[in-house]
């Protein structure tokens, strides 16, 4: 369910590393949280992100909710598919529904994101909460 | 002989919009013949300053139009048919002698800008208005001028905003209960101050020690409602207010729910420093779909000079609009404030005098009595007493599956409007019902059993809670694709469309005619 | 009490339910030293006829008998008696904010339909279902504006209506807006060069009224290539609405805020009247206010929602485009019902009756040794005069023949002294207008 190969926050966001570049969405928690996505408001090419710092929203109907973007970097692409089809992330989270791409400013930052078994475990811990 | 086509369902059910039933040259208002010369539109502007005809603008009969809008008026849920258990919405009975009094000649027919000594009659009922206002809420002070809550909300604000500039200190936080409705917080960013939470304590109202160390000399005011949006009357009010005023800063009510105080106790007595009242809500004025409404404004005597222009002052027997006050905020809005939404909100206070005492005795009444033939079925978070509305959860409906929203759309198939779903935030799957004292016992006690009814099929039948309605006249819309791809005005079809066009709006008679 | 449902046993069985003895149990939870222990002192309790005879008094003690000159963001239109009928429905009076969309669906559509209506009159492509008034609906498109850009310097033309421009300041004081005022020329029309001059790289908005205060029509084309050169928005407002039967519509605008009083709404001594903003569709997801979407239901029927709500407080609180909740949901009610009784060929001819009143007018008073027009730009159903002397005397003069005459200018432009702002609409009959310049003909000739 969740890659191996990706990295993740206690937002719920992933992020891919791609050498110098990453690629980054929400994952599947969050989509199913927010339900039917009906709009997303991502950041143009060039912006500068900081790391735990919010660059966008993901709308559903009823809620919507800031993503906070991992750890520090440029932003180099934008997933323009989502403006037509924001759908695409609630079918496809960790692939197609990719949100943006950028420049990473500062690798080390990796180091603090939980890997695919922490954030599973993670998860198992906020569904116990709930049930009390 | 040949066969006749099966019957359609009238088209009172499928009525179609205004446009589509547009044919050239159709009429429906003709004006009295003009009694001075003519001007034809190639000599009333310059080509550069007229305009073609508008594409697509309606073109139909009288009678369409009342058959049409008469049409679309039987598709609403309306108080005059039945109750709203609308939580903070106050959804009563609307006085139609109010309605008659707003449309009098001599009162209707008013301009603002005509001269004051022509305009004694407005400004005596406004002033009137004022005063009972003010006796009402216990306060020093007031303006009728802003236009609803929020905007009640917002010249509040600027009114703390300008004390507090006069004592040096505009400050740059503003306190928020976490139980706050939205227009709070929305009200505080365009104010220019900056948002804080304050959370409620376990048993729902606020938290004292929390307060304390949160007050500092960067507050300027903390919003309260009270009873809070829970129903629970917050008791410490006081302490509240000693708290902010020992730092300097002020305590602004939010008035939603004064139909659980008027004739019973007053803010001006508790502490409360400026506060706003919905006329909307605890007048009776009608909501007519969403508005208009009226938001005014009451002060205690430090907030006086600031208040925004006009005033009404009195100079012997005549009185007149103040413009000339220096340290006023300035104007919220144009001319003179919402007229005839505040004619009515009088009328609604002459019919009943020092009497309203027993209205909100009716509501607190019938919000407990409600609170108690349901508490064994909903779940209920918060157990301190409440006033006039009470909020329950759907956690035992959730085991099955079942949430509030669901409940809500059930409960209409029962003949009922929803309760206010999902808010306040601080319960999670809240169902905030006000019955209001408009209420009969009759009608609350079938509000009470549809509700146990509907909690009954979630436990017993959930997928019927969960696909409701199942009797209205559409069922539930999709919202997602309302939101997804807005189409937010009618087009006029392109030729080839035409066709595609006519389906869509006898989609509805074509699915009967094959049922 | 008329207005309560419940007799005496009943009040006592629903009181019995929950263990109480009388209602003033019911309070317990308010401390005793804040529990009124006397009724409070109002006026009242009146019956209907009272209530009524109380307003009819009031009403006589205003304008009846006096004939009406004025404008100036109010206007006397002809009313169809079709609308009140169809509004003091209850169905719709008495109705709720149409959240619950399934059982709403006569608010909702009626909605729409009004969105559609003010984007065919002014050329724009999405409107929302109603601000407050024409005045906040600025205030708005001006916040509105300072989003979309980022930017905060905005230039006013003070041929913008005085009151709504004094709301915008009130609105901008506390967000570090900064407001700039632009001249007007001899043609009553906001300067051009004045405004060439003033854009800069950082101004986000140039806002104009078209009609203007002083009834001008503003070249609105000009102006929004001016604006768009420097990136900036064009705002234009509308105060007398009937004009876009007959005026080009401000397509060229960026955002338009308009007051549709004049569609079917009583002057009503200032309110309640009904703001709408309308802009691009690609701007819709920063603008405030409702909104009303076409969908379906499960069952392929077409139906409306209230959609985009995640723009607005009870969803987005601090970061909304706007705290507006409460609107003016019945007054567009109200108009749509009016435009659609006017239709395409009656808003036009209404229009133009309005430009030829205010003509036959305009040539009356001209024909007065000493009463001059000084602006010389097109108008519509508003224009200036200009007396010899102060209007406030002249209007005094009118007083006597029960003619409440222009709007003296100088309270508002206090170099104008001289100058009033004159409305004549349709409804206003030939004999009038004659008894008008009759009536200045005279007062200008009494001596000072």
């Amino acid at each position: 369910m969740y890659p191996s190969e990706y990295r993740y926050t206690r937002e719920h966001e992933w992020i891919k590393v791609e050498g110098s570049t990453a690629t980054v969405g929400i994952t599947d928690y969050a989509q199913h949280e927010l339900g039917d996505i009906v709009y997303v408001e991502l950041p143009k090419v060039g912006a500068r992100l900081a790391a735990s710092q919010p660059f966008g929203t993901v709308e559903s109907v009823k809620a919507v909710s800031e993503v906070y973007a991992p750890v520090s970097g440029e932003v180099i692409a934008a997933n323009d598919t989502l403006a037509q089809s924001p759908e695409i992330i609630n079918k496809d989270p960790h692939g197609a529904g990719w949100l943006i791409r950028i420049q990473l400013a500062n690798p080390a930052e990796l180091s603090g994101l939980m890997d695919a078994a922490a954030y599973q475990a993670y998860l198992a811990e906020k569904s116990k909460e709930a049930a009390f | 002989m040949s066969r006749p086509a099966p019957a359609r369902r009238h088209v009172s059910r499928d009525e179609g919009l205004i446009f589509e039933k547009s044919a050239p040259g159709k009429r429906a208002f003709q004006l009295p013949p003009l009694d001075v010369p003519a001007v034809e539109a190639a000599e009333a502007l310059e080509p550069a300053y007229r305009r073609g005809e508008i594409e697509g603008f309606p073109e139909v009969s009288e009678i369409e139009v009342i058959r049409h809008f008469t049409r679309l008026s039987t598709w609403n849920y309306s108080i005059d048919l039945g109750m709203y258990p609308l939580g903070s919405c106050t959804m009563k009975y609307n006085p139609r002698v109010n309605e008659h009094v707003a449309r009098l000649d001599g009162l209707a027919t008013e301009h603002p800008y005509q001269p004051v000594e022509l305009s004694q009659g407005c400004l005596r009922i406004l002033k009137a208005l004022e005063k009972c206002l003010l006796e009402i809420t216990g306060m020093d002070a007031i303006t009728l001028q802003p236009a609803a809550g929020a905007q009640g909300e917002l010249t509040g604000l600027l009114l703390i905003r300008a004390y507090l500039e006069s004592r040096g200190n505009p400050r740059r936080k503003v306190l928020i209960p976490d139980s706050a409705h939205g227009t709070n917080p929305a009200t505080v960013v365009i104010a220019g101050y900056q948002v804080q939470n304050i959370k409620s304590d376990a048993q729902g109202q606020m938290d004292i020690e929390q307060l304390r160390s949160l007050v500092d000399e960067d507050v300027a005011a903390l919003m309260v409602t009270n009873p809070n949006t829970l129903g629970i009357f917050e008791s410490r009010i006081a302490e509240v207010a000693q708290i902010l005023h020992a730092k300097g800063a002020l305590l602004y009510m939010d008035g939603a729910n004064m139909n659980a105080l008027a004739g019973v106790a007053r803010p001006g007595d508790f502490g409360v420093d400026v506060m706003h009242l919905n006329l909307h809500k605890t007048f009776s004025t009608p909501h007519g779909g969403g508005g208009p409404g009226a938001g005014p404004v009451a002060v205690k005597k430090i907030l006086e000079p600031f208040l925004p222009v006009p005033v009404i002052e009195e100079k012997g027997d005549q009185l007149a609009l103040h413009l000339n006050r220096p340290q006023s905020i300035g104007r919220v809005r144009a001319f003179c404030g919402n007229f005839g939404v505040l004619v009515r909100a009088l009328a609604y206070t002459l019919a009943y005098g020092p009497g309203i005492r027993r209205a909100t005795e009716d509501a607190v009444l019938n919000a407990n009595y409600i609170r108690r033939r349901l508490e064994d079925v909903y779940e209920l978070p918060y157990k301190l007493p409440c006033m006039h509305e009470v909020v329950f959860s759907d956690a035992r409906q959730r085991k099955h599956g079942v949430n509030t929203m669901d409940i809500a759309k059930r409960l209409m198939d029962y003949g009922f409007h929803a309760y206010t779903t999902a808010f306040p935030l601080i319960v999670p799957g809240a169902l905030m019902i006000e019955p209001t004292e408009s209420e009969s016992k009759e009608e609350c006690d079938l509000f009470i059993a549809a509700m146990r009814a509907i909690a009954e099929e979630a436990a017993a039948n959930p997928e019927l809670v969960k696909t409701a309605p199942h009797t209205t006249r559409v069922g539930r819309l999709d919202e997602v694709a309302a939101a997804r791809r807005p189409v937010l005005r009618w087009k006029p079809p392109a030729a080839e469309n035409k066709e595609e066009a006519l389906q869509l709006s006898t989609a509805g008679s074509q699915k009967n005619k094959k049922s | 009490m008329r207005y309560l449902p419940k007799s005496e046993s009943e009040r006592r069985q629903m009181l019995a339910t929950i263990g109480l003895q009388s209602p003033d149990e019911l309070f317990v939870t308010i401390p005793e030293a804040y529990r009124l222990g006397a009724p409070l002192r109002l006026p009242g309790p009146l019956s209907e006829a009272e209530i009524i005879e109380y307003f009819r008094a009031r009403a006589r003690e205003n304008s009846a008998g006096y004939t009406c000159f004025l404008g100036a963001g109010v206007y006397n239109h002809l009313r169809s008696v079709v609308t009140d009928a169809l509004i003091q429905r209850g169905e719709f009076l008495t109705s709720y904010t149409p959240y619950q969309a399934e059982i709403s669906q006569g608010t909702l559509q009626a909605i729409f339909e009004f969105q559609t209506l003010v984007c065919q009159l002014t050329g724009q492509e999405v409107a929302n279902a109603s601000m407050y008034d024409g005045s906040t609906a600025l205030a708005e498109a001006v916040l509105m504006a300072q989003r979309l850009t980022g930017r905060r310097k905005f230039l006013l033309a003070r041929t913008v209506h005085p009151e709504y421009r004094q709301v915008v300041a009130t609105y901008a004081r506390n967000l570090g807006l900064e407001l700039r005022e632009l001249p007007f020329a001899a043609s009553g029309q906001l300067d051009l060069a004045a405004a060439r001059d003033a854009l800069e790289q950082d101004t986000a908005a140039l806002v104009v009224q078209t009609p203007n205060f002083f009834g001008v029509l503003e070249q609105v084309a000009e102006l929004a290539a001016l604006a768009h050169v420097r990136e900036a928005l064009l705002i234009v407002c509308i105060a007398e609405a009937v004009s876009l039967g007959i005026v080009h519509p401000p397509a060229e605008a960026d955002i338009v805020a308009m007051e549709g009083q004049s569609f079917g709404i009583a002057p009503s001594y200032g309110g309640p009247f009904l703001g709408v903003i309308a802009t691009r569709e690609k701007f819709v997801r920063h603008m405030p206010g409702r909104l009303a979407g076409q969908t379906t239901d499960n069952q392929g029927r077409r139906g409306f929602v209230l959609t985009l709500a995640t723009r607005e407080q009870h969803i987005r609180r601090e970061k909304a485009t706007s705290n507006i909740c409460t609107n003016q949901a019945l007054m567009a009610l109200a108009a749509t019902i009016h435009l659609c009784l006017l239709g395409k060929e009656g808003l036009r001819e209404l229009a133009l009756q309005n430009v030829a009143k205010a003509r036959f007018a305009r040539a009356e008073l001209a024909k007065i040794p000493g009463v001059r027009m000084p602006f010389s730009g097109p108008v519509f159903n508003e224009f200036v005069v200009e007396f010899p002397r102060a209007v406030r005397l002249v209007n005094s003069e009118l007083r006597q023949e029960k003619i409440i005459g222009p709007l003296p200018l100088g309270q508002f432009y206090p170099d104008q002294t001289k100058r009033g702002l004159l409305c004549v609409t349709e409804s206003m009959p030939r004999t009038e207008i004659e008894r008008l310049a009759q009536a200045v003909r005279h007062a200008l000739e009494e001596p000072l």
